[in-house]
């Protein structure tokens, strides 16, 4: 599947607008506000379109995750290329994008995702150019996150993201905004330098066969078409890495089930973990997203979080199925104890933005435990989750903007009675909470219930102790609904309004999608289907032949 | 004999260049009383014209003045990252407030600065200990005078005397050094040196014992030259009493210089002559003596004490001076693989370091011009004042902590291949962890530029034409090498080739 717009692919349409949007922004006279935040919403328009046309496109059949010819929308290049000298390797980097059922759904989310945050933005007062450059760049680098397949690209975009983030926190955010995107920039720092090492590690450990054009060669495929015009070379291609074959005999990374495999791929779990933010290392999360602007919070909430998630389903788990088997009951564990956890914490606490900052951790444990169980129901449960709680958790902070730029406090026990002064923001907050806490025939139910049902095939008892969150989130989910819309209506809140149609838009544009896929979750699903089958089976092969079945 | 002296002299042109432009532009400064801008132009011809011969010289090495200069390729890349540091102090000095204010003569300033740069080059391609003692002491005693050129100052003329004192101690202990070696050995050639350690070594412990302190002694004076710890205190005294151009100069020229030296005498005088492949037993030739753990001591000294101190630092120039130390502790984790990867990987990123340090040092200076302090606190609200200038010094920080996609990234990126391809997880850990640690530092003068005082109206700063040129020449390599690097790192491995060395 190819689709090329003057001669340059939609994946650097897509990943790139944003960046040339950027410019336009920069060049534009610092109070032309309004031509400011229209070229920024034009973009991600645009960006939405490109989403639609990938959707529609899109072959179905094909799995991806490990195979090139399984990738759609594929542009393979040289980005980098360094010649051999006596003592060391040719250098060569690719300019490798294309998705797979498992990263077009995050396309889709962060197209939709940044679409709304751009919306949401229009009420931003203050530096509105830097705002919204910041802004661009953050989209750029969170596009190219999920359509990289070189390592190297991938690790670039992903350092890409962090200093607009710590801006548009620290420039835009609360009163304790200094000390929470520092909190987000260390903390992120601090994973992705061992992301670095291993992935460092990893390009050691990897050779491939480059002809004369410059394309790659397994190492197979290069002895079956007996090396005639091949150069050996280390390469950051993922797929290359994932292929055991194309390990270097005696590198650091080479074999199976060795500590040295295992500490790589802690140190790549660490980078992960921080961004999901999986229990123990999820304190930033409440105080970057109570200290950043509604629209930061949403994209936060919505798109970079599920970055961790990602790139262990696309990193760690083909590329270390050993240690992910090996480790997989921890992972599990971690991922309860966020979900109990962070439905306990949530419980707690009384600043609404804290609370759905809790509730995110505790959903998205239910993705960590999906993708643990290594089955394809699990995993799928997890991709669609994340798509799910990128749908959802932007609501709820919407929602929490809304009433934050209403009444400016955030206290849940202030309100009270508001169902009758402001309906139509009611009526999306309870589809937005009932979606949270997994009712069916909303969008949650679908995801959280395959999640745990594949966990439950390999952990039984962490699933139980899983599935009481439940409860817990119903619990407190309820629990806020009744203060907030129940009981009267105290005084100083008289003069509340309800939503206007730039909220409306929004909130409602996403409501739709989470019914629709609450009723019908086939179009989604059906983008995964072959991608899922084909991770469950290479982690399922791992298991029961090992190292020597790989070969 | 008259042939061969010829030969050399002309592979000498560089450095006859710059003595003959110290000499015409001392002689100017005395009939050209009157003009400021004599001198100046002088330093900036003769600064051009020796590193144009230096690009042009052949790519093959040559020993000059029997042994006692190396011209080759590696000793180029030196010089040519010196004579460009030096041609950015001139232009920098140019426009320097506190240096050209109350009409003070400058004549001398740029001599010295000549003359400084003539020592460093000599310090990179130095192949004796006499001269390598004579380079340090040349580029030594220009410094030690620029560093107080602006006496009234008052933090000037302590730096400067600080930097005497320290400097004639460590000059002293690496004199002694040289000394107990040529006792030892009957050699001031490094080479020679190499080849007449095994019958040296023979001798019994005492002698192995006397060439091991010998060998530290004169590390210790290296150490002094790189500001690596223990051996830097020197350093921030010095950086921050010192007009605010020399500091740029010293922490990158001076230590482009050292680390030059540094790694011709240790891989080629303690280099083990039966390994034909610069690999990883060079280092074995002192028994029972691991040269290789001292560097690494050092190393992980430098950057942690470096970085960690500068976490409490409230003047930026003060700030950048430990950060400086942080990079050079950087660097000599390459210093410890001391193979070609490990010495390509410190040759790049001296390169991009030139280029993001100075940028920083220069905004920091246009900001002392405008504002009158280098305080972080007083960089408050300065993001709305200079736009420009401030997301300038933003991407320079960024790249000094090593964030892609700018070139301090592919720096770091290059030092942590060369360690992990070598083995040093743990030490590759350490660096990594430290990146993390800097962050905080830069981050917090970000932070006090677009995070604070931003609510106050103040005047926007009014940045020159020129100034903003200079910004920018140094702002598109910092950018341009993260995204795309293959010249660079090409030039770099090309460069290793050092005499001596297989």
């Amino acid at each position: 599947m190819e689709f090329t717009l003057l001669g340059i692919g939609i994946l650097t349409w897509i990943t790139f607008l944003p960046v040339v949007g950027m410019v336009a922004v920069l060049l534009l006279p610092k109070n032309s506000k309004d031509a400011i935040r229209w070229t920024s919403l034009g973009v991600t328009i645009l960006q939405v379109v490109l989403a639609v046309v990938i959707y529609s496109r899109f072959d179905r059949s094909l799995a991806g995750i490990n195979s090139v010819a399984g990738m759609q929308f594929v542009e393979q290049g040289t980005w980098i290329d360094i010649p051999s000298v006596a003592w060391f390797g040719r250098v060569h980097i690719e300019y490798f994008l294309g998705i797979d059922g498992l990263s077009v759904v995050m396309v889709l989310l962060t197209a939709l995702v940044s679409f709304i945050a751009t919306i949401s933005s229009w009420k931003i007062d203050r530096s509105e150019k830097g705002y919204f450059a910041l802004l661009l760049l953050l989209n750029t680098g969170m596009m190219g996150v999920f359509v990289s397949l070189d390592f190297f690209l991938f690790y670039v975009f992903w350092e890409v993201m962090l200093l607009p983030m710590y801006f548009l926190i620290g420039v835009w955010g609360g009163p304790r905004r200094e000390y929470a995107a520092i909190k987000f920039f260390l903390y992120t720092l601090f994973g992705s330098v061992l992301m670095l090492l291993a992935m460092i590690a990893l390009y050691f450990s990897t050779n491939v066969y480059i002809d004369g054009a410059g394309v790659i060669h397994s190492i197979a495929e290069g002895t079956k078409s007996g090396l005639a015009g091949l150069e050996k070379i280390h390469t950051f291609n993922l797929l290359a890495m994932m292929d055991p074959g194309n390990m270097v005999p005696g590198s650091l990374l080479a074999g199976w089930e060795t500590s040295w495999r295992y500490i790589a791929y802690v140190g790549l779990f660490i980078g992960f973990a921080i961004k999901v933010p999986l229990f123990p290392f999820h304190t930033w999360l409440p105080d970057a997203h109570v200290e950043a602007p509604t629209p930061i919070s949403v994209i936060l909430a919505g798109v970079l979080l599920k970055m961790g998630t990602y790139g262990m389903l696309r990193i760690s788990f083909p590329v270390f199925p050993d240690a992910m088997l090996h480790f997989s009951w921890e992972l599990a564990l971690l991922g309860v104890i966020s979900m109990v956890y962070g439905a306990l914490v949530a419980m707690a606490q009384t600043d609404f933005k804290k609370l759905i900052a809790y509730s995110s951790i505790s959903h998205m444990g239910v993705v960590i435990l999906g993708m643990a169980s290594m089955n394809t129901q699990g995993m799928t449960g997890a991709v669609l989750q994340m798509f799910n709680h990128g749908t959802i958790t932007a609501m709820l902070f919407l929602i929490v903007g809304v009433i934050y730029d209403r009444a400016h406090t955030r206290g849940v026990n202030e309100f009270g009675g508001l169902m009758n002064k402001m309906p139509r923001y009611s009526a999306v907050m309870v589809i937005a909470f009932f979606a949270a806490l997994g009712l069916p025939g909303l969008s949650g139910f679908i995801s959280e219930a395959f999640s745990l049902l594949g966990a439950f095939q390999t952990f039984r008892t962490l699933t139980i102790i899983a599935a009481v969150t439940i409860v817990l989130t119903a619990g407190y989910m309820l629990w806020v609904l009744q203060r907030v819309f129940l009981g009267t209506l105290p005084e100083k809140w008289a003069g509340l309004t309800d939503m206007d149609g730039r909220e409306t838009f929004m909130l409602v544009t996403l409501a739709v999608i989470v019914i629709f896929l609450g009723i019908y979750p086939a179009p989604v699903l059906d983008l995964m289907n072959a991608s899922m089958n084909s991770l469950a089976g290479i982690m399922q092969h791992a298991g029961t032949t090992g190292m020597m079945g790989m070969q | 004999m008259t042939d061969r002296l010829l030969h050399d002299l002309a592979l000498m042109v560089p450095e006859t260049v710059l003595t003959v432009t110290i000499i015409v532009a001392l002689v100017a400064d005395i009939i050209f009383r009157r003009s400021r801008a004599i001198v100046p132009a002088i330093v900036m011809i003769g600064l051009t014209v020796a590193g144009i011969i230096v690009l042009g010289q052949p790519h093959e090495s040559f020993a000059i003045f029997s042994g006692m200069l190396a011209v080759d390729p590696f000793a180029s890349f030196f010089k040519v990252l010196i004579l460009l540091s030096a041609i950015l102090v001139v232009v920098f000095s140019l426009g320097f407030n506190e240096l050209n204010a109350n009409g003070r003569k400058v004549g001398e300033y740029y001599v010295l600065i000549a003359a400084l740069t003539l020592g460093m080059m000599l310090m990179a391609g130095a192949n004796n200990m006499l001269m390598m003692y004579l380079a340090i002491e040349l580029s030594s005693i220009s410094s030690y005078a620029l560093s107080g050129y602006t006496r009234e100052a008052e933090d000037a003329s302590e730096a400067s005397l600080k930097y005497v004192i320290y400097g004639a101690l460590s000059s002293g202990l690496m004199l002694y050094g040289i000394s107990m070696i040529y006792g030892l050995t009957g050699h001031f050639t490094f080479s020679e040196i190499s080849s007449a350690l095994p019958p040296v070594l023979e001798q019994g412990s005492t002698a192995s014992l006397a060439l091991m302190f010998a060998g530290l002694l004169i590390v210790a004076g290296l150490g002094y030259k790189i500001s690596a710890v223990p051996f830097h205190f020197w350093a921030p005294d010095v950086y921050e009493g010192a007009p605010i151009t020399i500091t740029a100069f010293l922490s990158v020229a001076s230590k482009a210089g050292g680390f030059a030296l540094m790694i011709r005498f240790l891989s080629v005088s303690f280099l083990d002559s039966s390994v034909v492949t610069l690999g990883a037993g060079s280092w074995a030739v002192l028994p029972g003596f691991d040269w290789r753990s001292v560097v690494v001591a050092l190393s992980v000294l430098t950057m942690t004490v470096g970085n960690l101190v500068a976490i409490w630092q409230n003047n930026l120039k003060r700030l950048l001076a430990y950060s400086s130390i942080a990079h050079a502790g950087y660097m000599m984790m390459g210093l410890v693989v001391l193979t070609n990867e490990g010495i390509s990987a410190i040759m790049l990123y001296f390169v991009i370091y030139l280029f993001m340090n100075f940028g920083a040092f220069y905004i920091v200076m246009l900001i002392a011009n405008k504002i009158g302090s280098e305080d972080i606190e007083d960089y408050r609200g300065l993001g709305s004042r200079a736009p420009f200038l401030m997301v300038a010094l933003a991407i320079f920080l960024v790249s000094l902590t090593g964030l892609p996609p700018t070139a301090g990234f592919i720096g770091k990126l290059y030092l942590f291949v060369a360690l992990l391809n070598s083995g040093w997880v743990w030490l590759a850990v350490v660096g990594a962890l430290n990146s993390v640690i800097a962050l905080y530092y830069y981050i917090r003068v970000l932070r006090n530029v677009f995070l604070r005082g931003t609510e106050q109206a103040a005047a926007p700063l009014q940045l020159g034409r020129l100034e903003g040129v200079v910004v920018v020449l140094l702002l598109v390599p910092t950018v341009l090498l993260g995204l795309y690097f293959s010249p660079l790192a090409a030039l770099a491995q090309a460069s290793t080739k050092m005499l001596g060395m297989p």
